[in-house]
Formats: structure tokens, C-alpha cells, sequence
């Protein structure tokens, strides 16, 4: 349980920025080469280059290097875990729920303490 | 203080379904009402910072609630409630589905059966919800589908639910 934590905390926190956002949806699409991936973004391929290594190390994307090309795979197995799914739909409810709270305090002409 | 609510989530793996068990503190009517009425639904259902819009609500058996969550970019994700059966105030049931904006649904995602109850606890009310996916491969694809098709929502969502995540974490 403790280790599956913690790479839910790597995951999140490889998610959490927007070049990485941006690329693990454009590998949704298939795989891709790096200097295809780091070409819509205005960065140097150094900068680039740290961003897909949070991304491999979180074990949300395979590498593999052929001659000068290096090639990115998303690992859906990680992405996609039940576990992660899990969380998201637990986020969800927990959400709505404090919405309705809010609502019913409001209808029952209590003041909104959130 | 706000008194602690009960909140259970609870995925049973080997049944093919999810348990969300949550005390509310208002009368069973209230709570109801707020599950089946349109311009109450409209004001809770999508998690923020997304807000809920309806198309189309007829609370009867047969009839269905397509409505959309919004982000604040304006994009929409579609779904859609077929009600089977209702008994006030007591429990409904009904399917869910991921459609689009005429409210077609998608036939190649599963759909789960809900089943809501209410029940008084004191002067609480306990909503469980039960929901039931036919199968551990439809769960599968639920969970495939939910990271691919609706990655975009997830992640833009995503620093709001790490923010839950981690108050969740807290907690226990």
C-alpha cells in the first residue's frame, strides 16, 4: 500500500505540469519521437529532455533509442491502473458530495460554512 | 465546526462494482429532491470547478437526465441517467452512459447500473450508491476509457484533485 502510494505521488506530480499534460496526450495518440514531442514547445531540447525523463521515471512512458532517433511509448498500464481510476472517481464523488452539503445548508436556510 | 460526515468508497473488484456511502445533514426529502429535481441536480452534481448543465430531465421510470459537465473552458462531456425504477423517497435505480450533445449513447462503452437509497439515520439522511458494472472486463474498459477518452478533463482537473487526494490522505 505504501509503495503503491508512492507512485501514485510520482505520477501526480509528473501530471502535474503542462508540457508533461501535453505530451502523454499526444502519445495517447501513438508513439513519437522526441524531437516530434518537443516541437510545438517553445524550450531547448535539454529543457526538454528533463520534462520526458520526470515522465519515464514516473513509469508513465517508455524510451527506446535507434540509431539517432529516441522513440516515446506511453505505458497505458501505469496511466491507466485501477487504482488511479479509483482515486479519480473517489475525487469525483468526494467533490459533488461537498457541493450538495453546500446546497442543502443553503435550502435549509442554514449559513454556508465552506 | 462542521460535524465529520461519513464518506465510504469502497470498489469491490471481485463483484465488478463501486460503494459510495455518504450521510447528509438534512431531512431524507430534502436529499431526494436534490437527487431528482433538474434545477437542484444543475447546482451540485459535476465536481468543481466543472458545472453541471441539463438538456433533457423526465424523473420517471423510463424517462432519463442527459445533462453535461462543463469545465470553465466550456468544454462539455455528455452522459445520460435511463431511470428504471423509483420508488420516492426510498431508492431509484438507473443506467449510466457516456453519450453525446442529441444524447446518443456511446455503444462502445459499458454502462453501470446505479442503485440509490436513502435512508434516515437520526436526523441524517445516508445515501448509498451502488454501482454495478455487468463484468471485470467492463470495469477494464471503464478504466481505459476514463484515462484515454476523457483524459483531458481528468488532467485539467488534476491539481484540484491532488489537492483532494492529499486531504483525503490526511485524514486517514
Amino acid at each position: 500500500m505504501a509503495n503503491n502510494l508512492v507512485a501514485l505521488d510520482s505520477v501526480f506530480h509528473a501530471l502535474s505540469d503542462v508540457t508533461r499534460r501535453a505530451v502523454i496526450q499526444r502519445l495517447g495518440e501513438g508513439p513519437a519521437s522526441v524531437s516530434e514531442l518537443a516541437a510545438p514547445f517553445a524550450m531547448g531540447l535539454p529543457s526538454f529532455m528533463k520534462h520526458v525523463g520526470v515522465l519515464e521515471d514516473a513509469g508513465l512512458i517508455r524510451t527506446s533509442k535507434s540509431g539517432r532517433v529516441r522513440t516515446c511509448v506511453l505505458e497505458r498500464k501505469q496511466l491507466a491502473s485501477a487504482e488511479r481510476w479509483f482515486e479519480q472517481q473517489r475525487a469525483l464523488w468526494k467533490s459533488r458530495y461537498e457541493n450538495l452539503d453546500s446546497l442543502l445548508a443553503q435550502l435549509n436556510g442554514e449559513p454556508d460554512e465552506t | 465546526m462542521k460535524p465529520e460526515l461519513q464518506f465510504d468508497f469502497v470498489l469491490d473488484k471481485a463483484n465488478s462494482n463501486i460503494t459510495v456511502r455518504r450521510q447528509f445533514a438534512a431531512k431524507r426529502q430534502l436529499v431526494w429532491d436534490c437527487h431528482t429535481k433538474q434545477e437542484l441536480l444543475d447546482q451540485w452534481f459535476a465536481p468543481k470547478p466543472l458545472t453541471t448543465k441539463t438538456k433533457h430531465m423526465e424523473f420517471r421510470e423510463g424517462g432519463y437526465w442527459h445533462y453535461a459537465m462543463v469545465t470553465p473552458e466550456g468544454q462539455a462531456f455528455w452522459n445520460r441517467l435511463d431511470y428504471q425504477t423509483i420508488k420516492p423517497i426510498d431508492a431509484y435505480s438507473a443506467f449510466d452512459g457516456f453519450c453525446d450533445e442529441s444524447g446518443i449513447v456511446n455503444p462502445q462503452l459499458p454502462r453501470a447500473r446505479w442503485e440509490v437509497a436513502f435512508t434516515d439515520v437520526q436526523a441524517r439522511t445516508l445515501v448509498t450508491t451502488v454501482v454495478q458494472y455487468a463484468s471485470p472486463d467492463d470495469v477494464q474498459k471503464a478504466v481505459d476509457m476514463g484515462l484515454k477518452d476523457g483524459l483531458a478533463s481528468t488532467l485539467e482537473r488534476l491539481d484540484e484533485l491532488l489537492e483532494t487526494m492529499a486531504s483525503a490522505g490526511k485524514r486517514i
